[in-house]
């Protein structure tokens, strides 16, 4: 059965470099095609696909009935679960995407360190290539450049005699108040 | 990042012991003013991450939650905002009232807010909104569909993607907007681009245009049922070269690779069934395999090569690109792709892929072991008598490189060769043993010994050799089974080669040195050559007194054995070949359920010991070979991936039985299809069934005789699909309609079949029960039974009924599959083919063993015989495979497979209502023109079944 939807990816996982989960996303669209639909028997897949596959730089294998596309680097493990008729060049470009742009995201030091570290940015990075099984965009500069950076507490710590306010609510105040004291 | 090195970065490193609880508390923070964005998006991360993690989350929780959230919409910090919306998308599926955000969303997808607000917005609203609210929405996303930004076009194409099952009549209204996006008008990156709002990097332009394959596949979703629309979207596209308007900017270009892999499918989905269109298809595949991107030719390729009736000239170019793929040494991926295209191809196709023999050789030691995998079964396939020297060679070098659930592979792949080639025996017997000598496990060893035996079974002039290689093994070898296991093969072989004695040494050898087990199984080999009718006196002295050695053995089964054997070979020869020589065996699915029955039931125990009676027996023939079948089916198995890790494939298989209900065989799996073996489990399946009803189990343990396959009562592509199983009881009979209701919108309540016989069966048949289904939702089959009581034992009705489906329909949301509300429905029916009863229900197709010798014994007495003309037969083959069905019995070794087209005789053997033992003969002669003519001599233990047996035929 060709496969003439949009639909191409079963799940994105990464593992850590003793094949533990760091993260899983599993998509699901109908019981049908929900391969795994318990956490533990997820669990056993991801562990036996990784001791499959850690020795190796094989870049794809056929595991369990599914077209599985994988990538490493130090102590990370990102895999791309796929349909088992799709074009496993299409998959792999959808890899490649978010693998670049995690890459980029923390600053070429792909490690389970800097995963974690940087995991708001990961599961965004994520969210922006692949939506709930569509491949949004495989272009990994762009990727990367729609997940914004984390911004910085800042009200709190220069403006705590405002608390309450909003930065515009202060710039107001501060305008009324230099211009009372001009009219002064 | 300068400010990453704070207190965050340590909390997020130690996220991998992250508790669920403490999270939930942290939560708290969101209510806080002012919101700290920075502190708020790192705890939402968490939250996903547990989310992620694979931690449940209750309702209730997630509840909370997310209405702690819906507070952070106050910010308008960008960083915040983009990871609220994801952890509502999460949170979607678990929180209840997740509806309540969809005016902030919907503030924040109007035009004029950031791209990075838009884009998300899109997309996290979809994810929460009620299709019923779509067109509240509908013109915020027409609008975004064709918006420049492609962050935002991508958003709202996918999520009305998603949306679409939900909502198709809204959104394809919206295919103006959607052609648009696919024409690319809007590709052009327009000033107005913006990429994250805080970021730096603003304008990243996208190299993969992936709108267009977002577009395509929309606008395809839309059109799918339109054969000439989508047949004039692949045309647009696919005239690119010849396209003279190109100026105007509206000519229609695909850059996305992705979208012209789409393309591919939907050209090969609309023109591949239209004759008229296939040499344009042809056409096109061809010139798209020559395209830049690697992704789009090998789907072209792969596309031709799926092809129906593609010819070898056709697949040439196909074959060409795949294997110039196969050398790219870069690119595991692109030789991946490609090896298991031509493997495919070998399947329907071993000719065309010969050309890549040469570079599949090369393959065999490829680092990924899955390309490897290919590279040999498909070299299985295409290789020829004269490559296979060099394979084995080659294969030798990195036997010793290679894990052991590979080696099983090449060994399972060897053993396939020896069928193949059985005049290159001596170069498979050599690697074989080779490899048994090497380091291996028990899997992997079986796998060879297994090779080796198939060897010696199948080509006489190496059987000696084989046997000497596997009296080697067992000399030295750590398996107690594959000791067992080989030592049986030589109980079996052994007495009938020219010099049994030496096996015999080999196997005392076991006797004195190995453990009990081992020893039982030696003895019970001893006891084999012992009682051979080949076997010469001063043989059968030796081994007398080698048994009589094992009496004093320490171990009780051994000397059980020994003494056994003694006796044996005292007794007289129809003694020995009732024990010893017995060419049959028990179908071993129904003395298993059997088994367990009787040990389950505490009060079976007390009735009386187990009784074997009821268990139907097989042929070793046919035993072996749904053992080979099986053997098949597991190594095209492998080729998609299930059986290379065996834990989880068994795993995956016991989940695939139960999904397919075992009402339904045959739909789920396609094991079921043939073959006795299956037949009896699925008799099996059948009666745990019929047993979970009270009426029908009061008809008794289990049918006596249930159909072997299901018979279609309508075609199979109708709006209700039946097919129908008869159930044959002491004195009851059952039908039993396995209904698929396949229209979605409704529900059908109330469904049951009307049975109305076609002659009089008053006194013969008595309806008694009719078991309808209370409700039976769109493709969720479900079963209904019939039951007639058999009235009179001693006519055997052959009787037509015209069967009638009546159902109550309710119509219902296709999506829920939920009746409306208030819908009484009404009374349908549906006209069913018929069905018959005739006397080859009653009979259960089991294999006797020697029926040559029950036929002489059941005499004349109890013969009937009958001459037919069947004039309308054209083949000896079609007539005996129509017998054998009408019969319900059991064929005999070569029955179903004449040898000459002129004249053929069959054998059946089976049981009438599993009791009374038959033997059916025919002799047919074929002549052009007139026919077959057929005489058929019916035995049985009762004159009045050898006349309805041949009744079933007339």
């Amino acid at each position: 059965m060709t496969n003439l939807s949009l639909y191409t990816v079963r799940a994105v996982i990464i593992l850590d470099g003793d094949g533990n989960r760091l993260l899983a996303k599993y998509y699901a669209r109908g019981p049908a095609e929900q391969v795994y639909k318990t956490v533990k028997e997820q669990r056993k897949f991801e562990s036996t696909l990784f001791a499959k596959t850690k020795k190796t730089n094989s870049q794809v294998v056929l595991y369990d009935g599914q077209t599985v596309l994988f990538t490493s680097s130090t102590d990370v493990y990102i895999y791309l679960v796929g349909d088992p008729e799709e074009n496993e060049l299409l998959l792999l470009s959808a890899l490649q995407g978010f693998y670049d742009a995690v890459c980029q995201l923390v600053k070429y030091d792909l490690s389970k360190r800097k995963v974690l570290d940087n995991l708001d940015m990961v599961v965004l990075a994520l969210d922006e290539a692949i939506d709930d099984g569509i491949v949004l965009e495989t272009d990994g500069n762009v990727i990367a450049s729609r997940v914004s950076k984390r911004g910085v507490d800042s009200i709190d710590v220069s403006l705590t005699n405002l608390n309450e306010q909003t930065l515009i609510d202060a710039y107001k105040q501060a305008k009324e108040r230099f211009n009372l004291a001009l009219l002064r | 990042m300068s400010f990453k090195k704070d207190e965050d970065t340590d909390e997020l490193g130690a996220l991998m012991n992250l508790d669920h609880s403490t999270v939930l508390q942290e939560a708290r923070v969101f209510n806080e003013t002012p919101i700290r964005p920075r502190h708020s998006r790192l705890l939402l991360a968490k939250i996903i991450f547990l989310l992620y993690r694979g931690d449940s989350m209750s309702t209730t929780e997630a509840t909370n939650l997310f209405f702690s959230i819906t507070k952070l919409f106050q910010c308008k910090d960008m960083s915040l905002r983009q990871m609220v919306y994801l952890t509502i998308k999460e949170l979607s599926t678990i929180s209840e009232d997740v509806i309540m955000v969809t005016s902030s969303l919907m503030k924040d997808m109007q035009p004029n807010s950031e791209i990075t607000y838009r884009a998300n917005a899109i997309r996290a609203l979809c994810k929460i909104v009620d299709p019923s609210m779509l067109p509240g929405i509908e013109r915020f996303l027409k609008s975004a569909i064709v918006e420049k930004s492609p962050n935002i076009a991508s958003a709202a194409l996918v999520s009305s993607l998603h949306l679409f099952k939900d909502a198709k009549d809204v959104i394809r209204r919206w295919s103006n907007e959607v052609n648009e996006a696919l024409n690319g008008k809007s590709l052009s990156q327009g000033p107005s681009f913006f990429g994250g709002g805080s970021s730096a990097q603003n304008q990243v332009v996208s190299s993969s245009k992936i709108v267009q394959y977002h577009a395509l596949g929309l606008m395809y979703a839309i059109r799918q049922h339109d054969r000439m629309a989508v047949l004039k979207l692949v045309q647009s596209f696919s005239g690119q070269n010849k396209s003279s308007s190109w100026m105007g900017g509206s000519s229609p270009m695909l850059r996305s690779d992705m979208a012209h892999v789409l393309l591919v499918r939907y050209a090969v989905r609309v023109m591949e069934n239209d004759s008229s269109l296939l040499p344009q298809l042809y056409m096109l595949l061809e010139e798209w395999m020559g395209h830049r991107s690697d992704m789009v030719s090998i789907e072209a390729a792969r596309a031709m090569c799926q092809l129906k009736d593609v010819t070898a000239k056709q697949l040439t170019p196909a074959v060409n690109v795949l294997q110039q793929a196969l050398s790219a040494t870069q690119k595991p991926t692109l030789r991946f792709a490609a090896i298991r295209t031509l493997n495919a191809l070998a399947r329907t196709h071993p000719e065309a892929v010969q050309p890549c023999n040469v570079d599949m050789e090369g393959l065999i030691t490829d680092s990924n072991r899955s390309i490897a995998t290919f590279a040999i079964t498909t070299l299985l396939k295409t290789g020829n008598e004269a490559s296979v020297d060099r394979l084995m060679k080659q294969m030798q070098g990195f036997m010793a490189e290679i894990s052991d659930e590979f080696k099983i592979i090449v060994a399972e792949a060897v053993r396939s060769l020896c069928r193949k080639f059985p005049g290159k025996h001596s170069v498979f017997l050599a690697f074989l043993s080779g490899v048994l000598r090497d380091e291996g496990g028990f899997d992997f060893k079986r796998a060879a010994i297994e090779a080796i035996m198939d060897l010696a079974k199948n080509v006489p002039e190496c059987k000696e050799a084989a046997l000497a290689h596997l009296c080697e093994f067992i000399e030295d070898c750590e398996f107690t089974k594959l000791s067992v296991c080989v030592l049986y093969f030589l109980g079996e072989e052994g007495p009938l080669t020219a010099r049994p004695t030496v096996y015999i040494r080999h196997i005392y050898n076991r006797v004195v040195l190995e453990n009990a087990v081992v020893r039982a199984a030696a003895v019970s080999a001893l006891a084999k050559f012992g009682v051979s009718p080949v076997a010469d006196p001063s043989l059968q002295r030796s081994v007398r007194v080698l048994l009589k050695r094992c009496l004093d053995d320490r171990d009780d089964e051994v000397r059980d054995r020994a003494a056994w054997a003694l006796r044996m070979a005292d007794g007289d020869q129809s003694l020995r070949d009732k024990y010893i020589r017995d060419d049959s065996t028990f179908a071993l699915a129904v003395l298993e359920r059997k088994l367990v029955e009787y040990c389950a039931d505490s009060a079976a125990a007390a009735k009386g010991s187990f009784s074997f009676e009821s268990i139907p027996r097989i042929s070793r023939a046919q035993e072996e070979e749904s053992r080979v079948r099986a053997r098949m089916e597991n190594m095209d198995a492998v080729l998609t991936g299930t059986t290379l890790s065996a834990p989880s494939a068994s795993g995956r298989a016991v989940g695939g039985s139960e999904s397919a209900e075992p009402g339904t065989p045959g739909l789920g799996s396609g094991a079921a299809a043939s073959g006795f073996m299956d037949s009896f489990e699925q008799q099996a399946q059948y009666a745990s069934k019929l047993n979970a009803i009270p009426e029908l189990a009061a008809f008794g343990d289990q049918p006596l005789v249930s159909s072997a396959k299901p018979v279609e009562l309508t075609e199979s592509e109708t709006e209700y699909v039946v097919r129908c199983v008869k159930h044959v009881y002491e004195s009851h009979i059952v039908f039993q309609f396995d209904i698929t209701n396949t229209i979605p919108e409704q529900v059908l309540e109330q469904v049951e079949v009307v049975m109305e016989p076609e002659e009089d069966i008053e006194g013969v048949l008595q309806p008694v029960l009719v078991v309808p289904i209370t409700e039976l939702k769109c493709d969720q089959p479900g079963t209904a039974y019939v039951a007639f009581e058999h009235t009179d034992p001693e006519t055997f009705p052959a009787v037509a009924f015209g069967c009638t489906l009546k159902f109550i329909v309710k119509e219902c949301d296709p999506a829920t599959g939920e009746p409306e509300e208030g819908d009484e429905g009404f009374e349908d029916e549906y006209s069913l083919e018929a069905t018959d009863i005739s006397a080859g229900d009653f009979m259960q197709a089991t294999y006797i063993p020697d029926s040559h010798s029950l036929w002489e014994s059941l005499g004349t007495e109890g013969e009937a015989i009958e001459t037919f003309a069947l004039a309308s037969f054209d083949s000896i083959e079609g007539c005996v495979t129509k017998v054998c069905e009408l019969l319900g019995m059991c064929p005999l070794e070569s029955a179903l497979k004449p040898k000459s087209k002129a004249a053929h005789q069959a054998v059946f053997t089976g049981r009438w209502l599993g009791r009374t033992r038959a033997v059916a003969r025919t002799r047919m002669t074929y002549q052009k023109g007139a026919g077959v003519t057929m005489e058929l001599a019916v035995r049985s233990e009762d004159r009045n079944i050898s006349q309805l047996v041949v009744s079933a035929v007339a």
